[in-house]
């Protein structure tokens, strides 16, 4: 091992949301030199103003160090803040592989959750040494001595030189640095003369440079001018730049063995670079690309409407620009009769569609009704074949479906012992099988196998609305297996409203098309003629209500004086008209469909 | 029938003693009006618009408002003389006035008569003092019976009007109150359904729960019970609201219903007027203030004219006629259609259908809606009606 080795530490900093890790990390940014006091804003991590304002990292960042420590060697630290929601799993457990350790952050006020467990066992699974960092000390509610228990206790990690310390005031900051470069291990390999193998960790767009790669070498070196090539698409390019992050963006001469930093390219597509692919030499590739590759796969899915129609054009330009930074977005053009034009948008989650959501909404001023979340159901046929079905509309005929298998979740929930009763029967209502029922001092934690698409509505919202916001919840993907499904349709004067179909249970069928009906009977207007409302399976009418017809609608006083009034309302409707959809002989304003879409699931 | 040539009179009067809570319409309250003043515009607008309408015979005048039995009665002469002065008249011509039933304007009553008023039309409303308050009227039913009276007794001609489905009011009530008002009538009643307006207090009242009008299912049966006593009683309905005995009906409304011209004169007041095979429609400005400086300026208190665009004016003409319980002619409706017929502004299927309902019908001659498509008036016309695609976005 080279001598330069020795004294490199790739390490991340994982936490459950909120317990202090970026602002760990602005701390030992400081402390180390690498911005000055007036160049600290708060996070500075978190480049995007929703990372900020949600307190979640989205994109992996990295940033190297100098630490002078104690023994008189001056190391590089390379500091690895990744994304911290499970919905970007696959993004997390690649960070993690690049590195040798981990700081684990606890919030010393709140103790383990759900996804400090998830994120442990990541790091375990990549053979990291963890230091454990118990947090927020300095504050009054802090009782570390409990959550150095609990650490041992839920986790098992050996907590006994746990570092106690506070990212906001700076305590305990030394004694961090100094169990980084004693307890965490250098590089475990790495050879400059082997050909060229590095690790790529994530790609984001720049407006100025492109596709900025962060990378990891393994063996090898990189350099401007040289050559490379991604091995699982076989796209080569050559590098024009070669840098690292201090935070502040510095252009170096090369990247070699261990250590982390930048490239570009001249990459204007993202798609081509896929987070845990091997880059190496194109004239001198090693022999086997690093372990661990996949491809990405959206599991949620929903369809994005411009509530104006006239903004479709802006919504496809608007998720083209997303989509340049974030290759896990997927999208396709869908028509629905109900809501006009719109996409059926792929995410790697819940959280990952939120964040869609917000982000056009937000940054590309767009009103949008979103339809009710889906996930990819698996059809076996009679004859024998699978189909994918993304969208409840594309659900092939009944009598041609032999089973529907739906994806399942393992749920990790810790939660404090007086709310578990509510969390139960949440999970039980939600179709959920009980796998582990045990309690880490006060609170209980409740491992449970759970449909999806019994999570995509509301389940989060309800967990924390039981748990009075207590409850923190994770979960990892475990497969597909075949249940009761049917696809359940709405239908107005015997015409289905594909907007609205959906795939449930057929135990919670008719609960929830008797409510959809209800819920649309509120909302659809009294129209000319009695509207049927019927939500059906198959061919089956399992919930109907009737908007009855309208019996008096007539202005009293129509004098002289009233004409041009009154004409402006009927012309008002009369236009109005082509903007709605006919069901049978009456027409639906779309701001009906709109609000059943928006008042969500309330059961 | 409209007469070739032949045009209604408006004269708006915008001013009120107090604004009742329902009332939208374009009125203010003001007890220091310079009458003198207004007086010399009515005349000044009337010379202007005279200029315009050369040739024309006026076939009916109507004061409105606001309260025009607050005008001085000599304003009121001055206006007629000078319509007499302007244009020929026709031979039996019908001179309206809205008036309330209040001590001093019943007072007024032998005056107006002399002016040239022959029928009036008195805002009963009510015939009890409880819901009179609630309406905000500032007359007793004692004045009201006492104004039906007099009129009766100056005027040949006259009819008053009642508000009902009133809040708390149920349709035995109604039938009480309405016999009464049955057997005061002479020759016309205008029954109006209590509709809540924007803009009105009692729109806040309403949307804030204060108070609650009988809902729609209830509203229809006010109006059926209403159909079947007036018919029962001699005074069937010829419009949605208004009820009349053979020869009795208002001609001056009959021409709006019937589309014909009729000229507006006063602040917001509207008119429609043909010319060289177009319709125009008129309006004149809606602040009293400004009114009254524009037309001692210039004459012309309104703003300028613009033809109506062919779907418009075909709306209107349907949306007036089917009013009428005779409905209205297809060759009217021909007439209006701008070159086409009038089959060509309908949905052939849509027409059926309702059709099929029972609430439209038509021969070779007419078109017309039963007492159930009448209820349904405001919904059935843009049903049947063809949609006007917007400009396609591409």
């Amino acid at each position: 091992m080279s001598h330069k080795l020795q004294h490199i530490r790739n390490f991340a900093i994982i936490a459950h949301i909120d317990h202090g890790k970026s602002t760990l990390a602005d701390r030992l940014i400081q402390t180390c030199g690498g911005l000055e006091e007036r160049e600290m804003t708060e996070q500075v991590l978190d480049n995007m103003d929703i990372e900020k304002e949600r307190g979640i990292t989205i994109k992996a960042q990295t940033v190297r160090l100098e630490y002078k420590a104690d023994d008189g060697i001056v190391y590089q630290l390379n500091l690895m803040d990744t994304p911290g929601h499970v919905d970007f799993a696959y993004e997390v457990s690649r960070s993690l592989a690049s590195c040798e350790g981990s700081i684990l952050v606890v919030d010393s006020t709140q103790g383990v959750e759900a996804q400090t467990l998830a994120n442990v066992y990541q790091a375990l699974d990549n053979n990291h040494e963890i230091i454990t960092a118990i947090n927020k000390i300095d504050l009054p509610a802090a009782d570390p001595d409990k959550v150095r228990k609990e650490v041992e206790d839920v986790i098992g990690l050996d907590a006994s030189e746990a570092v106690n310390c506070s990212g906001k005031s700076g305590i305990g900051t030394h004694d961090l640095l100094e169990a980084i470069v004693k307890k965490l291990p250098p590089p475990l390999e790495g050879d400059i003369t082997k050909p060229t193998k590095a690790l790529l960790v994530d790609s984001w767009y720049d407006a100025y440079l492109g596709v900025v790669v962060l990378v990891r070498v393994i063996d090898g070196t990189l350099s401007k001018g040289q050559k490379i090539k991604f091995m699982s698409n076989g796209a080569t390019r050559e590098i024009d730049r070669v840098g690292m992050f201090t935070p502040k963006k510095v252009v170096l001469d090369e990247l070699g063995p261990g250590e982390m930093g930048f490239i570009t390219a001249a990459i204007k597509d993202i798609s081509e670079t896929n987070v845990g692919d091997t880059i190496t030499d194109e004239k001198r590739p090693c022999a086997k690309a690093l372990p661990g590759f996949k491809p990405s796969v959206p599991m949620v899915f929903c369809s994005f409407y411009p509530a104006d129609a006239s903004e479709f054009e802006k919504l496809r330009d608007s998720l083209g620009k997303l989509k340049l930074n974030d290759a896990s977005l997927h999208y396709e053009m869908e028509t629905s009769q109900a809501l006009g034009l719109g996409f059926r948008c792929g995410f790697l989650g819940l959280l990952h569609m939120e964040i869609i959501q917000e982000r056009l909404e937000r940054e590309f001023d767009l009103d949008l009704i979103p339809t009710a979340p889906s996930v990819v159901y698996k059809i076996n046929l009679t004859d024998g074949t699978q189909r994918d079905i993304y969208n409840p509309v594309d659900m092939p005929d009944v009598v041609k479906i032999e089973s529907i298998e739906e994806p399942w979740i393992k749920a990790t929930i810790l939660v404090p012992d007086e709310y578990l009763g509510g969390l139960l029967k949440l999970c039980q209502d939600r179709r959920g099988q009980q796998v582990e029922l045990t309690y880490a001092g006060a609170r209980a934690m409740l491992v449970y196998k759970l449909p999806l698409n019994e999570v995509v509505f509301d389940f989060y919202d309800r967990l924390k609305s039981l748990s009075k916001g207590y409850a923190s919840f994770d979960y990892e993907l475990d497969g597909y297996a075949p249940n009761q499904l049917v696809k359940l349709e709405i239908k107005v004067n015997d015409e289905p409203v594909d907007a609205l179909a959906m795939i449930v249970h057929r135990d919670n069928a008719e609960f929830r098309g008797r409510h959809m009906c209800e819920r649309l009977k509120e909302l659809i207007p009294r129209q000319m003629f009695k509207i049927a409302i019927q939500a059906a399976i198959g061919g089956k009418i399992i919930a109907r209500e009737d908007v009855s017809a309208l019996r008096k609608d007539v202005t009293a006083k129509c004098y002289g004086g009233d004409v041009s009034r009154k004409k402006k309302l009927l012309e008002k409707q009369k236009k109005g008209k082509a903007k709605m959809r006919q069901y049978g002989a009456v027409e639906i304003p779309q701001s009906a469909f709109i609000n059943a879409l928006k008042m969500g699931d309330d059961r | 029938m409209i007469t070739k040539g032949q045009t209604g009179l408006y004269i708006h009067w915008p001013f009120c003693l107090s604004k009742c809570p329902y009332c939208d319409f374009n009125v203010h309250v003001d007890s220091g009006v310079d009458q003198a003043r207004w007086c010399a515009a009515y005349l000044k607008s009337l010379e202007h618009v005279a200029g315009l309408t050369e040739g024309r015979i006026i076939s009916s005048i109507f004061f409105g408002g606001g309260t025009p039995s607050l005008m001085l009665p000599s304003t009121i002469a001055a206006i007629i003389d000078k319509i007499h002065a302007l244009w020929p008249c026709v031979n039996d011509l019908e001179v309206t006035l809205e008036a309330n039933p209040s001590t001093v304007e019943i007072e007024k009553f032998s005056a107006f008569r002399e002016a040239g008023i022959n029928r009036v039309s008195v805002g009963v409303q009510a015939l009890n003092d409880k819901d009179l308050k609630f309406l905000g009227r500032k007359h007793s039913a004692k004045e009201a019976l006492q104004a039906i009276e007099i009129a009766s007794k100056i005027f040949d001609r006259f009819s008053f009007d009642l508000i009902y489905a009133r809040p708390g009011q149920v349709p035995e009530d109604w039938r009480a109150e309405l016999t009464q008002a049955l057997a005061l009538a002479r020759g016309h009643l205008s029954l109006y359904q209590l509709t809540i307006e924007r803009s009105t207090p009692f729109y806040l009242d309403h949307t804030r729960g204060v108070f609650s009008i009988p809902d729609e299912d209830v509203a229809a049966d006010f109006y059926l019970l209403t159909q079947e006593m007036t018919s029962q009683a001699g005074l069937a309905s010829y419009e949605v609201s208004n009820h009349a005995a053979e020869g009795h009906q208002s001609r001056h409304n009959l021409t709006y219903w019937h589309y014909g011209d009729y000229i507006g004169i006063g602040p917001g007041a509207h008119g429609r007027l043909s010319f060289e095979g177009k319709k125009y429609a008129t309006r004149e400005h809606y602040a009293p203030p400004i009114w009254l400086e524009r037309v001692e300026k210039s004459g012309m208190g309104g703003h300028p004219f613009a033809p109506l665009p062919a779907e418009e004016r075909f709306t209107e003409a349907l949306m007036m006629g089917l009013r009428l319980r005779g409905g209205v002619t297809l060759a009217h409706l021909d007439a209006q259609a701008s070159g086409g017929k009038w089959r060509d502004y309908v949905d052939e299927e849509r027409l059926s259908r309702v059709r099929a309902q029972g609430w439209l019908d038509y021969d070779s001659e007419r078109l017309w809606l039963s007492v159930e498509g009448m209820l349904r008036l405001n919904a059935l016309i843009p049903y049947i009606l063809k949609a006007q695609p917007e400009a396609v976005c591409v």
